[in-house]
C-alpha cells in the first residue's frame, strides 16, 4: 500500500511510464503529467462531461477515475483524434462545419461521445445521437449544431 | 476539487480483495465503477483512508446464464445490460430501465453490483432487484452468504453488508410464463435521477385473472419502495382500469415520500399514482402477448 505508484499507459498511441500520487484523478494526470490539455474540467465532479475521454474504447469521465487506474490502458484524447497539423478528423470538420461550437470549451468532451458512437453505429438515428451526448453540457450552441454535426460526421467520415 | 488522500490497493483476486477488507475495515471502501463514488471523494462527502479498487478482478466481470438464473459479477458494467439479447428477451424489465441509468458514458464505467450495493433509493437497479426477487451474492472473510432485497436495502445508500463483505453477484430467477412487465419513471431531464420510477410485474393465469404481482418504487422511500399491500389489490382478479386504479391509490397512499428542491412529497404522491396506472396497463399488454417473460 503506498500512496504513489507508477503507471504505465498509452495515450494518443504514445506509451508513458509516470510515478502518480494515487489520488491524482486521470483528468489532472493528463493534463498536468503528460501536458495534453485538451481534455478540460469543467464540475469535476462527473456532471459536466468536458473531461470525457476515451478509455479503452469506451467513453468515461476521466475526473472522477484516478490515474493508477489507467495502469495499462489505451487512451484517447482529443489531441489523438487528429495528427498535429495535419487535417481535422471528419467529425471536428464536421463540428466546424455546422457550428457545433460556440466557445469551444465543451467540445473534446463532445467528440468522445460522439467518436465512440459512429465507431460502433452507421446511420445512427437523431435519438441515438442525442442519447449518445446526454452526458455533456454545452452552454453555447443549444445541442442542434451538435448534433447536426455529428449526423454531417456519419456521412462524410470514411470508415471500415 | 480534488480527493483528500488515500492509501490505494488494486486487488487481483476475490480472496486478496477480501482480506484487504477486513484487514481495513470501515476504514476502507471499494471502487467499483466510481461513479458515485468518485464525486463523493472529490467533494469530500467521502474521504476513506483506503480506496479498495476491484477494477482488476476480470473473474467477477462475467453476465451470465445457469440454471435458468442470470447471474451478474461484480463488475460487470451497466452497459453489458442494454447489450445482451439475452437480457431483453428474459429479463426485460432490465433491459428497459437500462437507457434511465444516468448517461451511457456513466453506464460504460458504473457497475450493476456498484449501483445496488450503493444503494441510492432514487436509482433503478436496486428497485429491479427488489421487483424481480433478485439473490444478493455476498462474500466476507467468513465465507458466502446471500441476502434478499428486503434484507439488504436497510436505509438511504445503506445496507446489511458488513464493512469486511463484498457483494460478488447479483442472481435473477427465470422468468415467469404469462408474465409482462414494465419500467417508467419521470425525471427532470433524460439521465437525471429520477423524482418517482417504478417496476410494475404482473403474472396472469389461463383465465386471464391475475396471479402475482409486483410494484416497487425509486424515489419515495429511503429504500426501495415494495407496494405489497397494493400490488395484492390485483391477485385473482381480472385486471381493469378500475382494479389498476384503486392499486394506484393504495400505493400513493402508503408511500412515504419527501419533499426537496426537485419536488414537493404531494407532486410524487401523484406521480406514484399516474406512474401505477400506466406501468400496469402496460405489463397487462406485454403479460397478454406473452410479448416478454415467457
Amino acid at each position: 500500500m503506498e500512496r504513489s505508484r507508477i503507471v504505465q499507459v498509452t495515450v494518443n498511441g504514445v506509451e508513458y511510464e509516470r510515478e502518480v500520487e494515487v489520488r491524482k484523478t486521470l483528468a489532472d494526470f493528463l493534463r498536468e503529467d503528460l501536458g495534453l490539455r485538451g481534455t478540460h474540467l469543467g464540475c469535476e465532479h462527473g456532471v459536466c462531461g468536458a473531461c470525457t475521454i476515451l478509455f479503452d474504447d469506451a467513453s468515461v469521465r476521466s475526473c472522477i477515475m484516478y490515474a493508477v487506474q489507467a495502469d495499462g490502458a489505451d487512451i484517447l484524447t482529443v489531441e489523438g483524434m487528429a495528427p498535429p497539423g495535419g487535417p481535422l478528423h471528419p467529425i471536428q470538420e464536421a463540428f466546424r462545419d455546422h457550428h457545433g461550437l460556440q466557445c469551444g470549451f465543451c467540445t473534446p468532451g463532445f467528440l468522445m461521445p460522439a467518436l465512440e458512437l459512429l465507431v460502433e453505429k452507421r446511420n445512427p438515428s437523431e435519438d441515438e445521437i442525442r442519447e449518445a451526448i446526454s452526458g455533456n453540457l454545452c452552454r453555447c450552441t443549444g445541442y442542434q449544431g451538435i448534433v447536426e454535426a455529428i449526423r454531417a460526421a456519419d456521412e462524410t467520415w470514411e470508415r471500415l | 476539487m480534488k480527493p483528500a488522500p488515500f492509501e490505494y490497493a488494486a486487488p487481483e483476486s476475490v480472496e486478496e480483495a477480501l482480506s484487504l477488507l477486513e484487514q481495513h475495515g470501515d476504514t476502507g471502501k471499494v471502487l467499483s465503477g466510481g461513479q458515485s463514488l468518485g464525486p463523493l471523494l472529490n467533494m469530500r462527502l467521502a474521504s476513506p483512508e483506503v480506496l479498495i479498487d476491484i477494477n482488476r478482478l476480470n473473474e467477477l466481470s462475467y453476465l451470465r446464464r445457469r440454471d435458468d438464473h442470470l447471474e451478474i459479477g461484480a463488475l460487470a458494467r451497466q452497459r453489458t445490460i442494454e447489450r445482451s439479447p439475452v437480457i431483453k428477451q428474459k429479463w426485460p424489465l432490465l433491459y428497459e430501465a437500462a437507457p434511465y441509468i444516468g448517461h451511457a458514458t456513466l453506464r460504460n464505467r458504473g457497475t450493476i453490483c456498484g449501483s445496488i450495493a450503493h444503494a441510492d433509493p432514487a436509482a433503478e437497479l436496486p428497485a429491479i432487484a427488489t421487483a424481480l426477487d433478485a439473490e444478493l451474492c455476498i462474500r466476507g472473510h467468513e465465507g458466502e452468504r446471500t441476502a434478499r432485497p428486503d434484507e439488504f436495502f436497510v436505509s438511504f445508500m445503506t445496507t446489511n453488508l458488513e464493512p469486511e463483505e463484498l457483494l460478488v453477484e447479483v442472481r435473477f430467477p427465470p422468468p415467469q410464463p404469462w408474465t409482462g412487465h414494465a419500467w417508467m419513471e419521470i425525471a427532470r431531464r433524460h439521465g437525471d435521477f429520477a423524482l418517482v420510477g417504478v417496476a410494475a410485474v404482473l403474472t396472469l393465469r389461463e383465465d386471464g385473472a391475475c396471479s402475482a404481482a409486483r410494484l416497487v418504487y425509486t424515489g419515495v422511500a429511503s429504500v426501495p419502495f415494495d407496494a405489497q399491500e397494493a400490488a395484492d389489490q390485483l391477485l385473482g382478479e381480472q385486471p381493469t382500469e378500475e382494479l389498476f386504479a384503486t392499486a394506484a391509490e393504495k400505493a400513493a397512499g402508503s408511500s412515504e415520500p419527501g419533499s426537496d428542491a426537485h419536488a414537493s412529497a404531494a407532486y410524487r404522491r401523484h406521480l406514484v399514482r399516474v406512474l401505477t396506472r400506466r406501468a400496469l396497463r402496460k405489463a397487462l399488454e406485454r403479460a397478454k402477448g406473452e410479448g416478454d417473460g415467457a
